[in-house]
């Protein structure tokens, strides 16, 4: 059943993809963007990549909807072409190649002898529940195995909100 | 029986899919968007439900928020043709 519902997923993506690039209506093109990052969030959330998925949802979804917005409020929403982008296409394909090309040399989807598996992931299974307290093991290695590393992440992520705070922000003094 | 509301909701996906790609008004788009989203969330808790996972829910409704908060700036955008500007706005 699962296997149904990934299957029609990779569809809707691949319908979206094709969709948006298609389009002339930039409107629509968001919108459409939107969707896909939503499909691809329920796909990764299928697949048990939760922390992935929510990633997609918040920046696919949310804030890069309302960024894509914020520029067509800016430009003409209606795209306009020239030629046919028969280079852009050739980069594209190239890389979509080269990408399935790497993906050879992976371990075959849920592997049990990949080295991820391993390393250190026995002894996080084994031990993280008792050593920590946290019954979710992905949860336990970034708040405390790694929390170092979230707290710099938290860093660069306020830092960032600054940032965009600061670029965005509607002050006073603008003429 | 979740398969069936898997498969509806599905189903119910893919009209909306087709909402968003003919749709010839902006609203039919932003409708389809927000039907696309409440659907995703839903899949994802019938999905939790099906593989036995039913922390799934707590996601899903984080999901809600999110797609609540990007509906909102689609439907700002709409009305008023930019994000935050409100001198613009006003007129």
């Amino acid at each position: 059943m699962t296997l149904v519902l990934e299957a029609s997923l990779f569809v809707f993506l691949l319908v979206i993809a094709v969709a948006i690039t298609r389009t002339k209506d930039l409107f629509a093109a968001a919108m459409l963007s939107g969707i896909f990052s939503l499909a691809s969030a329920g796909l990764f959330t299928l697949l048990d990549a939760v922390d992935v998925a929510f990633t997609e949802a918040a920046v696919g979804a949310g804030i890069s909807t309302i960024v894509i917005l914020g520029t067509l409020s800016l430009t003409d929403p209606v795209e306009i072409r020239t030629r046919r982008p028969l280079l852009p296409l050739g980069v594209v394909l190239l890389t979509g190649m080269a990408l399935v090309w790497g993906t050879l040399d992976m371990p075959a989807f849920g592997d049990a002898s990949a080295p991820i598996h391993l390393h250190v992931a026995p002894r996080y299974l084994s031990e993280s529940g008792a050593a920590i307290g946290i019954p979710n093991v992905v949860t336990s290695i970034l708040a405390s195995y790694r929390g170092y590393d979230t707290l710099g992440e938290l860093f660069v992520v306020t830092t960032a909100g600054i940032g965009v705070m600061l670029l965005l922000g509607r002050g006073e003094s603008r003429p | 029986m979740l398969e069936f509301a898997s498969i509806g909701i599905l189903v119910t996906m893919s009209l909306a899919l087709v909402r968003a790609l003919l749709g010839p008004t902006v609203y039919d788009r932003i409708l389809a968007l927000n039907l696309f989203s409440t659907k995703t969330v839903l899949l994802i808790a019938v999905a939790g439900f099906l593989t036995g996972r039913p922390e799934w829910l707590d996601l899903a409704l984080l999901y809600t928020l999110i797609s609540f908060i990007s509906l909102l700036a689609v439907l700002r955008f709409s009305k008023y043709g930019n994000l935050g500007d409100d001198e613009r706005a006003k007129r």
